[in-house]
C-alpha cells in the first residue's frame, strides 16, 4: 500500500494536514508553494502589462508599488526559499539516504503549519489595514517605518515563515547526521543531499538574523524605539547590513538545492557517474561559507568604507568560483555520456545556460566601478531573475518533472511539457534579457513610468512575459492532467541509480520494504543501467 | 518484527541533542543581531552609554543575576535526580527553578515600572530631551531585556510541561496505535511493556536535559546582558 492510500490515525483531509509522514508533508508544501508561485507569476504579468505603454493608466502608481512588493514577498518567502527543500527535500531526503522519515517528524509537521500560518498572515496583510505594503520586498528603513501601509503584518508573516525555514534546516541536518542507511557513508550520499546539507546550515545560521531584523522593524513601528532613526541617533545603514546578512545568504538557500537537483538529473540522463563528486560536494559547502560573507555588495552605493567595499567585492568574486566548479563538472559529466533529452534533462540544461548568464552578469554587479552604473536599474532585476528564476525556478521545474512520476505514480504528457518549455525559454529571454539591456541603458527599477526611448524594450519584455506565463501554466496543466489521466509510472521510469528509484512509485508508507544496505556511490552505472 | 517495534521506542539520544544545540545556535544568532547594534551604537556613543548606565539599578540587576545562576544549578540538580530515577526530588528542583524564574520576572517588572514611572521609555517626553546616545541605550535596554524576558517566560512554560511530565509515572499508557500490526500480534506483552517503560524513562530524561539546555541559554544571555547594561558605568 503506497503513502497516498495508507490509512493513518486520521481520515480524509485530517489524514494529510496532521500527518507526520515526510512524503505527505512534501506534497502539502507542494500544493501551497505551487499556488503561491502561480499567484506571484500572475502579479508579475499584471506589472508587465502596465509597462506595455508609458504613461498613467491601468492602475495607480501606489498599486504598482504594492504589486512589486507583493510579487517579491510571495516569490521570495513563499515560493523560492521553501520551494525545493520543503517539497523535494522533505519527500526525497529520507528516500535518498535510505531512511524511514526525517529525524523529527512532528517538528516537520510544525514547520508546515508555520508555513501555512505565515502564508495566511501574508494574505491578511494584503487585504486588511491601509492596503498592501509598498516598500519593496526588502522593507528598507526609514520608508518602511513611515509608510501607513500594512508593513507590520507583512513583516510578521515573513518572521513566521523564517521559523518554518529554520526548523526544516535543523531537521535536515539532524536527519543527515543520524539516519543514513547502513553503508551510506558521507561520500556515498547523493549530491542533492549534500546540497540540502549546505542549505540547511545557511538556513540555521542566517535566518535568525532575518528574524531579529524583522522583529526590529515591528518593534520600531509599534514601540517607536528609534534605533534606525537618524534624528534620534539611529543609523538606517545598520538595517541594511542586518537585512543583507540574511538576505544574501538566502539567495544561496534558494540556488544550492536547485544545483543539487541538476546534479541528480544530469547523471541520470547521461547514464554515467557524476564527474568530480567530491568537488561538487565541497563546492556546496564553499558556497554556503563564502556566501555568508558577501552581503556588503548590496550596499556598494549606500555608504561604506573603501576597504570594506573592496573586501566585499573580492569575496563576491571568490564565491563565483565554486559555482563555476559545479558548471564545469556538469558539462564534464555529459562528455561521452549517453544523453537522453527527457523533460527533466532539458530543464537541467536550461539551468546551466540561464544560470551561466545570471552568474556572469553577477560579476559585473560585483565589480565596484560598474556597480555604480547599474545599481537600481533593470539590469539588476534582469540579473536577479536569470539567477533566481532561470536558475532556481528552472531547477525547481527540473525537480518537479524528474520526481513527479515517483511522487504521484503517474507519467505526464511529455509533448505538452516540451511545448511549455519552448514557450518558457523564448518568453524568459525576451523578458529578462531585454530588462538587462534596458537597465544598461539607464532604465531605473521600480519606476511606474518611463521615457519614450525605452518603449520598444518594454513592449518586447511584456510580450515575453505572456510567453513565459503561458509556458509555465502549460507545464503545470500537463502535470495536473497527469494526476487523473497519466499512464502509470513504474518504479524507475528514467533508469536512475539513486535509492528513491529502488522503491515503488508512489513509495510505500515506510519507504522501503526493508532498509537498503549501500555498497557503492550514488550514480553507479554499468553498461548504461543502474547497478 | 517485534524488535522493529522496540526499535521505534528507542529515542535517538544523540539526534535530539543535535537538534537542540542547533536550535540554541539560532537563538544565539537572534540575540547576535541585537548585540551587533549594541556594539556599534556603544562605540559611537561611549560617554552617553556609560552615563545612562549609571541610572540602572545595580542591586536589582545583581540580585537577578544571582537568581538566574542559582536556577541553573537547580535545573542541573533536577536532571541529576531524574537520572537516578528519583522523580520526587527531580520534581522539587524543577519547581524551585520555576519559582526562581518567576522571582526574576517580578524583579524585572518592578525595575521596568520604576523606569517607566520616571518617564523613561522609548519615545517618552523625558527621553526626547536627552542625548541621542541615552535614547539608544534605553531603546536597546528595553528591547534586549524585554526579548530576554520573553525567553524567560517561554522557558517557564517549557519547565511547566517538564514538571507535569516528571510528576506523571512512566508506565501510564501503551500507545498500541504506534506499533506496527505485526508487532502488536507478534511481540509478547512483557517485551513491549518493558521496552516501553525503559524507553519512556529515557525519553523523559532527554526532554528534561533539552529543557535544561534551553534554560541555561536564557541564563547565559543574561550573563552577557548584565555587564553590558549595568556594569559599564
Amino acid at each position: 500500500m503506497n503513502y497516498l492510500e495508507h490509512q493513518g490515525r486520521y481520515k480524509g483531509i485530517a489524514g494529510w494536514i496532521f500527518s507526520t509522514d515526510h512524503k505527505r508533508i512534501g506534497v502539502l508544501y507542494m500544493i501551497g508553494i505551487l499556488t503561491f508561485f502561480s499567484v506571484g507569476v500572475l502579479i508579475g504579468v499584471v506589472m508587465r502589462l502596465k509597462m506595455f505603454w508609458p504613461g498613467d493608466h491601468l492602475y495607480s502608481a501606489q498599486a504598482y508599488n504594492a504589486f512589486f512588493t507583493v510579487h517579491g514577498v510571495i516569490q521570495i518567502f513563499l515560493f523560492i526559499i521553501p520551494g525545493i527543500p520543503a517539497i523535494f527535500g522533505n519527500f526525497f531526503l529520507p528516500l535518498q539516504i535510505g531512511a524511514k522519515d526525517v529525524a523529527f517528524p512532528r517538528l516537520n509537521l510544525l514547520s508546515w503549519w508555520f508555513y501555512v500560518a505565515g502564508a495566511v498572515i501574508a494574505l491578511l496583510a494584503l487585504f486588511t489595514g491601509n492596503g498592501p505594503p509598498d516598500t519593496g520586498w526588502s522593507f528598507y528603513v526609514p520608508y518602511s517605518l513611515r509608510t501607513n501601509t500594512n508593513v507590520t503584518l507583512a513583516v510578521f508573516a515573513a518572521f513566521i515563515l523564517g521559523f518554518s525555514s529554520i526548523l526544516t534546516g535543523l531537521n535536515f541536518i539532524t536527519t543527515i547526521h543520524r539516519l543514513r542507511a547502513p553503508g551510506m557513508m558521507w561520500f556515498r550520499m547523493p549530491l542533492f543531499v549534500w546540497s540540502l546539507y549546505a542549505t540547511a546550515w545557511i538556513q540555521i545560521l542566517a535566518t535568525p538574523i532575518l528574524g531579529i531584523t524583522l522583529l526590529l522593524v515591528m518593534a520600531e513601528r509599534i514601540l517607536n524605539l528609534g534605533l534606525f532613526d537618524p534624528s534620534r541617533g539611529g543609523d538606517p545603514l545598520l538595517y541594511q547590513h542586518l537585512f543583507w546578512i540574511y538576505s544574501h545568504p538566502a539567495v544561496y538557500i534558494m540556488i544550492l538545492p536547485a544545483m543539487g537537483v541538476v546534479t541528480e538529473v544530469i547523471p541520470a540522463f547521461c547514464r554515467k557517474n557524476i564527474y568530480g563528486y567530491k568537488a561538487i560536494a565541497f563546492s556546496s559547502l564553499a558556497i554556503a561559507f563564502i556566501g555568508y560573507l558577501v552581503w556588503g555588495h548590496h550596499m556598494f552605493t549606500s555608504g561604506m568604507s573603501e576597504t570594506a567595499r573592496m573586501l566585499f567585492s573580492l569575496l563576491t568574486f571568490l564565491v563565483a568560483i565554486p559555482s563555476g566548479i559545479k558548471v564545469f563538472n556538469w558539462v564534464a559529466t555529459m562528455y561521452k555520456g549517453s544523453i537522453k533529452l527527457e523533460p527533466p534533462m532539458v530543464f537541467a540544461l536550461t539551468f546551466i545556460a540561464l544560470f551561466a548568464i545570471g552568474g556572469l552578469t553577477g560579476l559585473i554587479n560585483g565589480a565596484l566601478a560598474t556597480n555604480v552604473n547599474i545599481h537600481e536599474t533593470y539590469w539588476v532585476v534582469g540579473h536577479f531573475h536569470y539567477t533566481m528564476f532561470g536558475g532556481t525556478g528552472v531547477g525547481f521545474f527540473a525537480a518537479l518533472l524528474y520526481w513527479w512520476p515517483k511522487m504521484t505514480g503517474r507519467m505526464y504528457n511529455k509533448r505538452a511539457v516540451y511545448t511549455g518549455w519552448a514557450l518558457f525559454f523564448v518568453g524568459f529571454n525576451m523578458l529578462y534579457l531585454t530588462m538587462m539591456i534596458m537597465g544598461w541603458l539607464g532604465m531605473p527599477r521600480r519606476y511606474y513610468n518611463y521615457l519614450p526611448q525605452y518603449h520598444t524594450y518594454h513592449v518586447v519584455a511584456t510580450i515575453g512575459s505572456w510567453f513565459l506565463a503561458t509556458g509555465i501554466f502549460t507545464i503545470l496543466g500537463a502535470l495536473l492532467i497527469a494526476l487523473k489521466r497519466g499512464p502509470k509510472a513504474d518504479a524507475n521510469p528514467w533508469g536512475a541509480a539513486t535509492l528513491e528509484w529502488r522503491t515503488a512509485s508512489p513509495p510505500p508508507h515506510d519507504n522501503f520494504a526493508e532498509i537498503p544496505t549501500v555498497t557503492h556511490g550514488p550514480y553507479h552505472y554499468e553498461g548504461g543501467h543502474p547497478a | 518484527m517485534s524488535d522493529a517495534a522496540v526499535h521505534e521506542y528507542h529515542p535517538d539520544v544523540k539526534g535530539s541533542k543535535i537538534g537542540m544545540w542547533l536550535f540554541l545556535f539560532t537563538e544565539l544568532l537572534l540575540f547576535g543581531g541585537m548585540f551587533l547594534l549594541y556594539s556599534v551604537y556603544r562605540a559611537k556613543n561611549t560617554g552617553d552609554f556609560h552615563y545612562a548606565s549609571l541610572n540602572l539599578d545595580l542591586v536589582t540587576g545583581a540580585i537577578n543575576t544571582v537568581i538566574l545562576l542559582t536556577s541553573s544549578l537547580t535545573m542541573v540538580l533536577a536532571i541529576g535526580m531524574l537520572e537516578r530515577r528519583d522523580r520526587k526530588r527531580s520534581l522539587y528542583f524543577i519547581l524551585i527553578t520555576i519559582a526562581l524564574g518567576l522571582v526574576f520576572l517580578v524583579n524585572k517588572y518592578f525595575e521596568w515600572s520604576h523606569k517607566i514611572h520616571h518617564g523613561i521609555y522609548p519615545g517618552s517626553v523625558e527621553l526626547t530631551g536627552r542625548t541621542s546616545g541615552e535614547n539608544l541605550f534605553y531603546a536597546l535596554y528595553f528591547l534586549m531585556t524585554g526579548l530576554h524576558g520573553l525567553h524567560v517566560i517561554a522557558g517557564l512554560v517549557v519547565l511547566g510541561f517538564m514538571a507535569k511530565m516528571v510528576a506523571t509515572p512512566s508506565r501510564q499508557s501503551v500507545p498500541v496505535t504506534a506499533l506496527t500490526p505485526d508487532a502488536r500480534a507478534g511481540a509478547t506483552t512483557v517485551l513491549v511493556e518493558y521496552a516501553e517503560h525503559d524507553a519512556l524513562d529515557q525519553q523523559k530524561l532527554i526532554r528534561l536535559e533539552n529543557a535544561g539546555l534551553y534554560w541555561h541559554l536564557v541564563d547565559v544571555i543574561w550573563i552577557f546582558l548584565f555587564p553590558l547594561f549595568y556594569l559599564i558605568s
